[in-house]
């Protein structure tokens, strides 16, 4: 059997199947489904310093291909995280790794700190992309400077473990944003968030969202995360994770020969909530196929 | 324990041009899950342009016949893809999910089961599984015209039924909220419909003193309760509708 396992940033994941934060939940929702020790890594929902509500309803609308989000970052805070979830889901197989989201660089930095003890979550994935709140998220993932300031005010709160950066493809070269997290950093980096979208309901003549805007995904972005997946890849030393559409194995290899090392899976987990156990098993079954015996061989080899 | 499991359509028949009732078994044969009354299945739809699954709640469960009914009405792409689907054709389903109507209640208690358009689905097996415990469970059934009154037979068959429509074309016309069983002593009132409906039940249920149970059918992406998307604002805050609903006790909710 061929080896699936890869490495991001020093940590060994046995296989390259993630799934995305914020289609996940905390992983337990997905046990009646899946046996969730057979994942690279599991990441979870976005996590910030203080608890947030979210937006308001309506937060979904399903699009050609797709469907806009604008949850909003909804979770109880990072404290409730460590002291009543972590217990529950820090002991399977595949490696926890926590999404972290802020307000402002401090806000970045102290939630990073307080995860940085805790054993059992591996590496931090932080999302300087979310296009549905008001203030953070994206707006440091859109100019270098800002990706540069998060990026370096959690590598200090977060030292000597992996951390990956979340890009945003709300920009006009994510390679640049690319570079500059590197240059600050971080062990890697994963794209692509959301697209930022919109929807409206022309009958009722308003628009499918609470907040007007939301963050586009599913397989309506995967060629525009395949071609950022691909220009980053050549851009940067460290290594990419890509993301955006994947609905089953052959959408993930499509991004590893784009560049990425390992993948993440988000919406398809609405549609098909085993569908990460079937990317693993069509990942083997490619490698047979193509005699591959180590699937780093296909990385970036287009 | 929800589960994603193939079934086949048994008999699919349409109610006018709008609905249809789908008969499914499991394509494997097996015993059907544990399903309350309330809660619902989320169908895979095979159709070009449909990527979500669409959530339909449970309209019967024929534990003898080993059959699961649902009754789903054309609201777009997805449920329109469903009510043009042939007997033999095969569904995939996830299920059961949500929590479901409370049936407990005190020995002799009166209970309305009050339902407008499509929502009267779930009352069905609701109606059922509480005349099994020994109540005799009255419906309450609104809709626009008599056309729009769903599978009246079944719930005939199940207890005493009031009717609404709005051109009064059968039973009471107006609201169900016009109906004069609703200024009789009640227990409680569950409410499956239109949003403005069910908060005007809600309304009627407060000033009567009357424990009041609602089904909610927000927009919703995962029904696992990971997404998000069909959060409800409750006294504890935004809720998901797919795992703490989809029926809530009104007092739980902040309506007015």
């Amino acid at each position: 059997m061929a080896n699936l396992s890869v490495n991001i940033g020093g940590l060994e994941l046995q296989n390259p199947v993630m799934t995305a934060s914020g289609t996940f939940g905390y992983g337990e929702e997905f046990t009646p489904f899946i046996d969730i020790n057979r994942l690279g890594a599991y990441i979870i929902k976005g996590t910030t310093l203080n608890p947030r509500q979210g937006n308001d309803y309506p937060r979904m609308v399903e699009t050609p291909a797709g469907m806009l989000n604008a949850v909003g970052l909804q979770n109880k805070g990072v404290d409730y995280f460590i002291e009543h979830i972590y217990p529950r889901i820090k002991d399977y197989k595949s490696h926890l790794i926590v999404n972290v989201s802020g307000a402002n660089v401090d806000d970045y930095a102290e939630t990073a700190r307080r995860l940085h003890p805790l054993d059992g979550v591996k590496a931090i994935e932080v999302n300087i992309s979310c296009p549905n709140v008001k203030e953070g998220g994206m707006a440091f993932g859109t100019t270098t400077s800002g990706a540069a300031a998060v990026t370096k005010a959690v590598r200090e709160a977060y030292p000597g473990k992996t951390l990956i950066v979340k890009l945003s493809p709300n920009v006009t070269s994510i390679a640049d944003i690319a570079r500059a997290v590197e240059a600050e950093g971080a062990d890697s980096v994963s794209l692509i968030n959301t697209l930022m979208g919109m929807s409206i309901d022309v009958e009722k003549r308003r628009p499918h969202l609470s907040t007007v805007t939301g963050g586009l995904s599913g397989p309506a972005v995967r060629p525009v995360a395949v071609r950022m997946v691909w220009q980053v890849a050549k851009a940067v030393k460290i290594p990419v994770v890509g993301l955006g559409g994947i609905m089953n194995g052959r959408d993930a290899i499509e991004f590893m020969l784009a560049g990425a090392r390992a993948i993440e899976i988000g919406t398809a987990n609405f549609v098909d909530p085993a569908v990460t156990m079937k990317v693993i098993d069509y990942m083997e079954d490619y490698c047979q196929r193509h005699g591959i015996s180590d699937i780093n061989e296909i990385v970036g080899c287009i | 324990m929800k589960q994603v499991k193939d079934f086949i359509i048994i008999d699919n028949c349409k109610i006018g041009e709008a609905y249809c009732k789908m008969r499914l078994a499991p394509a494997d044969g097996s015993i059907l899950p544990e399903m309350l009354p309330g809660q619902f299945v989320e169908v895979a739809v095979e159709t070009p342009g449909v990527l979500l699954r669409r959530p339909i709640s449970i309209n019967d469960v024929d534990r003898q016949a080993n059959i699961l009914t649902l009754l789903v009405r054309n609201a777009g792409r997805g449920t329109s893809a469903l009510i043009d689907m042939k007997a033999g054709e095969r569904l995939n389903l996830l299920l059961p999910l949500g929590n479901g109507f409370s049936t407990e209640a005190p020995a002799g208690a009166r209970l309305i089961l009050i339902g407008g358009g499509v929502g009267v689905a779930p009352l069905l097996y609701l109606g059922k599984v509480l005349k099994e415990k020994g109540f005799e469970p009255e419906f309450l059934l609104g809709a626009r015209t008599v056309a729009d009154l769903l599978s009246l037979d079944d719930f005939k068959a199940v207890g005493k039924v009031h009717v609404c429509t709005e051109d009064g074309s059968e039973g009471v016309k107006g609201f169900v909220t016009a109906h004069p069983c609703l200024s009789e002593k009640a227990t409680r009132y569950y409410c499956c419909g239109p949003a403005p409906m069910m908060k005007a039940v809600a309304k009627v249920a407060r000033q009567n003193g009357v424990d009041c149970e609602v089904s909610l059918e927000n927009m919703m992406a995962c029904g696992l309760g990971a997404c998000l998307c069909c959060v409800e604002k409750t006294v504890k805050g935004n809720v998901c509708v797919c795992t703490e609903g989809p029926v809530f006790n009104i007092n739980e909710l902040t309506w007015e």
